[in-house]
């Protein structure tokens, strides 16, 4: 770990005139994830700003529908929300798929939105990877990618994006709410939040802009429909997902109506798409076929994708019982 | 007292105290944060902080460590170096250099020791070292050098065995089995990492560190320093896990040291953990052939196991075909143990080594010979049985109640209602399998001394520099103490883990519990010796019961006896006669049941049960705690554990403990243990065997049974993680 300065703001605007006033600085919510990167230097900030007493910590209701998720919320605490639970879910089941409870009530929204990929040569600052040190390459391809990636990937990286949380906002067409260093909002639809890596370096994997900060998540009015995350790990807990899927389907007790799903540990980014949708009625195949149409595995990734496929078809299983 | 005969009765034998499930006398202390480990003696007055700098690449050469900018660092003392360290011994155990450079001979080795006055300061002006290195061309795929391999012995066994025409047997039999078996690389992934403090006083060296053997660890740095032995003492009272881990000196202790000599003040150096899987030792992967050739009445007629494993220079192989020599029994035998080189990090001693994953390879292959005869898994086990040592025919087993134990188990599982045809029960999603295994780990001792003081009041104070490595042994160290005197446990305290103690056993092998209590049972018949001539009792007469003294018309309190002043027995037991004459060893057998996701085809064990033989029970609550942990080891090195190696850079890339998957309790079901607690005059004056490693001896081999008969699927290159498993599962419908 290298040395740092540490401030502690008080409200959303002093925190952006912090990361303005302090090139390089970061933000810290729960920690779990920057504090790893800290003390291994795959991140080394000169100046910390610490969010956790801003406020931004409610989860409210939208007049005329849908929820409203501080980026301070507590992952233990938005699944464990009545409501969320009640009409998004999805969204509570991927968040206590993931983890473990003591990281979970540490974690916060905006932080879990933003974690980092789990990639062993991400982790090992003696190897070369391209997220970590542009230029540098991938050693994950050509090395060991089982856990990695199959859509989404160049030749820059390959890596997965870990959250669950994101996979279940993603299904339900959430959207981020940033402030910008003037105080300025914008919002930014969820399926454009994470991004995928190009050609061209280096790695850009969120849409934030320097100097931007999280400010909360919305979530459309209730999407009805049956919700499910099934997550799908080696061992029984505290793992991340090899494959996982969120879905919504719509009608239960006969055929599919239709629904939405997207997919996690398969992608760079949250995997979801309006053909995958649509395939929703034909069956697990041909929601594969649509999800997975351009997949480039590896000799060892190559499992995920008849993992997913029997994974969705499980879950389609399931809804129509 | 030397051990050469079987042991008649003994007040052990009263069972009052020894035998009784007793909770750990140190849990408390553990429990409120009193148990002080290696890391925490804060008492240390002007302590500094070692960070070690680790090698970033796996073979070659460090052309210049460049330390300038380190150096001058904020709070950095002095950099230990192999240039400054001045000339390091090689103790027997280590492969590897525990201070490496400028040679490099595995990623992660140790270059250097950074201190600092605080652990941040000197972590943070590690991290500015970038040494320049020039890479060198390594082995590090196991699969690639067997050719390259030569025969290696098994802890002073031979590495090839032979009786009988192997060859001719297995050509010429009915029903055969040829199939090879691979195990990956597995960590010990101990819950305290290394960790010493180091202090000299003049010429004389202190360490409080975390050692399996206190006598060992001693010996191997008076060697690596180039110092008289009992110039070193170590401290060493509570050890947070090693399963052998912790047997040899590791670069912590030698470090620290030389960094607190050379700045004249004590030194702390903890391996930081993602160091803890390359900078260390590992259980070094196999690759194990078996074949089996069976008369199709089911007795064996050959059984060949072959093992490949492969370490640095130096090294040990991995002795996987060890479980084969003793456990069935067939005329015509054969085991060969090959070791190659590698360059990986150095593998070493890990619970139960050889016959852990000698084991699963065992195991696996007798449940594909059960099917091809059409035989019960459990009968055909029992058809070849053995009650002597099938390559040594004169030797008989001290105990071996091998058939007992799956008898018992099978009746207790429910094993009639295993379907034999695989993937056949269904529940919901989920397939229904069960797997049954042998286990036989043999059951070895060590010389062993203690110290028992009588003191004030007829309080007992054990001393002996044998360690608790979280396995109970201060509890029935106690317990055989309060047994012999005849006094309550909490009369007894015990002090564990300091050279200033009688020298031990230690733990390690299985031989602590056996070993170390017999040495307190000799130093307490020195003590009650003494107690008999202090009060004119008969020695032959004299009776310890109830804290008081009879004997020779005499009835008198324990504390009467310590009036007069405190007094001591002390004394070290040593095997012999008897010990070699017979095969020791510890048999029991596994039963498990798994549901495989007919989707997805993640495992979940269901349940799992251990019938254990292993002589007298000590503690059926400690001895039950070891059973279940190696359970859920030998689980978790068929289910998910795996250090993954890459070929390209020479390392176990996945480092850490969220990327190296041991289970966790939402894997480990309801474990049920049975011990069948029939006391062995012949394997010590305790009646006892060691019971540590037993549980992870075949538990992995019932596993995979259990998931070929929910699921059809054999694999055979271990673990069974999904991506293997699903390409071979049935196809829900
Ligand atoms: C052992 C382990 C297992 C885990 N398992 C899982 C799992 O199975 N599934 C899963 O999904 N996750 C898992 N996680 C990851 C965990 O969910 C994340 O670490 C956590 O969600 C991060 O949230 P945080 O608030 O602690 O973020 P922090 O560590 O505080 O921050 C993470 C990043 O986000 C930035 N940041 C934080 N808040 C804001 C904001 N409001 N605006 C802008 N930037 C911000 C920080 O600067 C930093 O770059 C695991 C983590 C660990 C350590």
């Amino acid at each position: 770990m290298r040395a740092f300065t540490y401030q502690r703001v008080a409200t959303p605007a002093e925190a952006v005139a912090a990361l303005a006033a302090h090139p390089g600085a970061r933000l810290i919510a729960g920690g779990t994830n920057l504090l790893d990167h800290m003390k291994l230097q795959i991140a080394t900030p000169p100046h910390l700003i610490d969010i956790n007493r801003i406020g931004l910590d409610q989860i409210e209701t939208i007049p005329g529908g849908g929820m409203r998720i501080g980026a301070l919320v507590r992952n233990t605490d938005l699944a464990a929300h009545p409501q969320i639970r009640r009409d998004y879910a999805v969204l509570s089941r991927a968040i206590v798929a993931g983890a473990s409870g003591q990281l979970r009530n540490m974690a916060t929204t905006g932080g879990n939105l933003l974690q980092r990929t789990r990639c062993p040569y991400f982790y090992d600052t003696n190897l070369p990877c391209n997220k970590r040190d542009p230029g540098s390459g991938c050693s994950a391809q050509g090395g060991y990618n089982r856990d990695h990636a199959v859509l989404g990937v160049s030749s820059a990286c390959i890596c997965a994006f870990p959250s669950d949380m994101s996979v279940a906002l993603r299904v339900l067409d959430a959207v981020v709410e940033v402030m910008g260093p003037d105080e300025t909002s914008r919002a930014i639809a969820i399926a454009d939040f994470h991004r995928v890596p190009g050609e061209t370096l280096p790695v850009q994997e969120f849409a934030l802009a320097p100097g931007e900060m999280i400010t909360a998540v919305t979530l459309p009015p209730a999407p009805g429909g049956w919700h499910v995350y099934r997550k799908v790990r080696n061992r029984a807990s505290y793992a991340f997902a090899l494959v996982s899927v969120a879905a919504i389907i719509e009608g239960t007790g006969g055929a599919e109506k239709g629904g939405r799903i997207a997919l996690g540990g398969i992608g760079t980014k949250p995997w979801r798409s309006s053909a995958g949708d649509a395939a929703i009625p034909h069956g697990a195949q041909a929601v594969a076929d649509a999800l997975f149409a351009g997949a480039s595995p590896t000799d060892q990734n190559r499992y995920k994708l008849l993992l997913a496929t029997r994974t969705i078809a499980a879950v389609l299983a399931a809804a129509k019982g | 007292m030397k051990f050469e005969t079987a042991a008649g009765d003994n007040p052990i034998d009263r069972g009052k105290v020894v035998g009784r499930a007793t909770p750990r006398i140190d849990g408390p202390l553990k429990v409120a944060g009193h148990a002080t480990y290696a890391a925490e003696w804060h008492d240390q007055s002007n302590l500094a902080h070692g960070y070690i700098v680790a090698s970033a690449i796996a073979k070659g050469r460090v052309n210049s460590l460049r330390l300038e900018e380190a150096k001058w660092a904020p709070g950095v003392i002095t950099i230990i170096t192999a240039q400054n360290a001045g000339t390091l011994g090689q103790a027997g155990p280590n492969a590897a250099k525990l201070l490496g450079g400028p040679e490099v001979q595995h990623y992660h080795q140790a270059l250097a020791l950074v201190v600092a006055d605080s652990y941040e300061a000197a972590r943070a002006a590690a991290a500015l070292i970038k040494p320049d290195y020039t890479r060198a061309d390594g082995s590090y795929t196991l699969a690639a050098v067997t050719g390259a391999s030569k025969s290696d012995g098994i802890l002073g066994q031979p590495g090839d065995t032979a009786l009988g025409d192997f060859a001719g047997g297995f050509a010429g039999a009915p029903v055969q089995i040829d199939a090879t078996y691979t195990t990956p690389d597995l960590a010990h992934a101990m819950m305290e990492p290394y960790a010493t403090i180091a202090s000299w006083d003049g010429d004389r060296l202190t360490l409080h560190t975390s050692h399996q053997v206190v006598d060992w660890a001693r010996r191997d740095l008076a060697k690596t320093l180039g110092m008289p032995k009992d110039h070193i003492r170590i401290v060493t009272p509570y050890i947070g896990g090693g399963f052998g881990g912790k047997l040899w000196v590791r670069a912590d202790a030698v470090l620290a040291a030389l960094g607190a000599k050379a700045i004249g003040r004590p030194v702390k150096v903890v391996m930081p953990r993602p160091l803890m899987f390359n900078n260390s030792v590992h259980r070094p992967a196999t690759i194990q052939r078996m074949r089996l050739g069976a008369g199709h009445d089911g007795a064996l007629i050959a059984i060949g196991h072959e093992g490949w494993s492969g370490n640095l220079p130096g090294g040990d192989s991995e002795g996987a075909v060890q479980f084969s020599r003793g456990l069935y029994a067939a005329p015509n035998r054969m085991t060969r143990n090959r070791l190659s080189q590698l360059d990986l990090p150095e593998g070493n001693a890990m619970r139960a080594p050889g016959e852990a994953v000698g084991s699963i390879a065992v195991e696996v292959a007798m449940d594909e010979m059960a099917e091809k005869l059409g035989m019960d898994p459990v009968a055909f086990r029992i058809r070849n049985d053995t009650q002597v040592d099938p390559e040594h025919k004169e030797k008989k087993f001290s105990q071996r109640q091998l058939v007992e134990c799956l008898q018992t188990g099978a009746r207790k599982f429910g094993w009639d209602r295993r379907n034999a045809r695989p993937a056949s029960r269904r529940e919901g999603d989920w397939l229904i399998g069960m797997g049954v295994a042998a286990a036989m780990r043999g059951s070895p001792v060590l010389r062993s001394g203690a110290r028992v003081r009588l003191v004030a009041g007829g309080r007992v104070i054990v001393e002996t520099d044998m360690t608790d490595i979280g396995t109970g042994s201060y509890t029935i160290i106690g317990q055989t103490a309060a047994e012999m005197l005849g006094v309550p446990l909490n009369w007894v305290t015990v002090r564990l883990g300091d050279s200033n103690f009688p020298v031990s056993s230690g733990s390690g092998g299985q031989f602590g519990a056996n070993s170390a209590t017999s040495g307190v049972y000799a130093a307490c018949v020195k003590l009650r010796e003494a107690v008999a001539a202090r009060l004119g009792i008969d020695p032959a007469k004299i009776k310890f019961a109830g804290t008081k003294i009879t004997g020779s018309g005499k009835n008198v309190t324990l504390a009467s006896a310590a009036e007069a002043g405190e007094l001591t027995g002390e004394d070290t037991i040593d095997f012999g006669g008897i010990r070699q004459q017979r095969h020791q060893a510890t048999f029991g057998a596994h039963f498990v049941e798994v549901g495989v996701d007919i989707h997805t085809a993640e495992i979940r064990l269901r349940r799992m049960l251990a019938v254990c033989s292993a002589g007298r029970i000590l503690n059926p609550t400690t001895a039950r705690s070891q059973v279940i942990g190696a359970m859920t080891m030998g689980a978790g090195s068929v289910l998910c554990e795996e250090l993954v190696v890459d070929p390209r850079f020479g390392y176990f890339v996945n480092h850490d403990l969220a990327q190296y998957e041991v289970p966790v309790h939402a894997d480990i079901p309801h474990q049920e243990v049975i011990f069948l607690k029939d006391p062995d005059p012949e394997s010590s004056p305790m009646k006892a065997h060691g019971i540590g490693e037993l549980g992870i001896c075949g538990v992995g081999g019932a596993v995979a049974n259990a998931v070929y008969n929910a699921t059809g699927a054999r694999l055979r290159a271990f673990p069974m993680t999904v991506d293997k498993l699903l390409e071979h599962m049935p196809v829900p419908g």
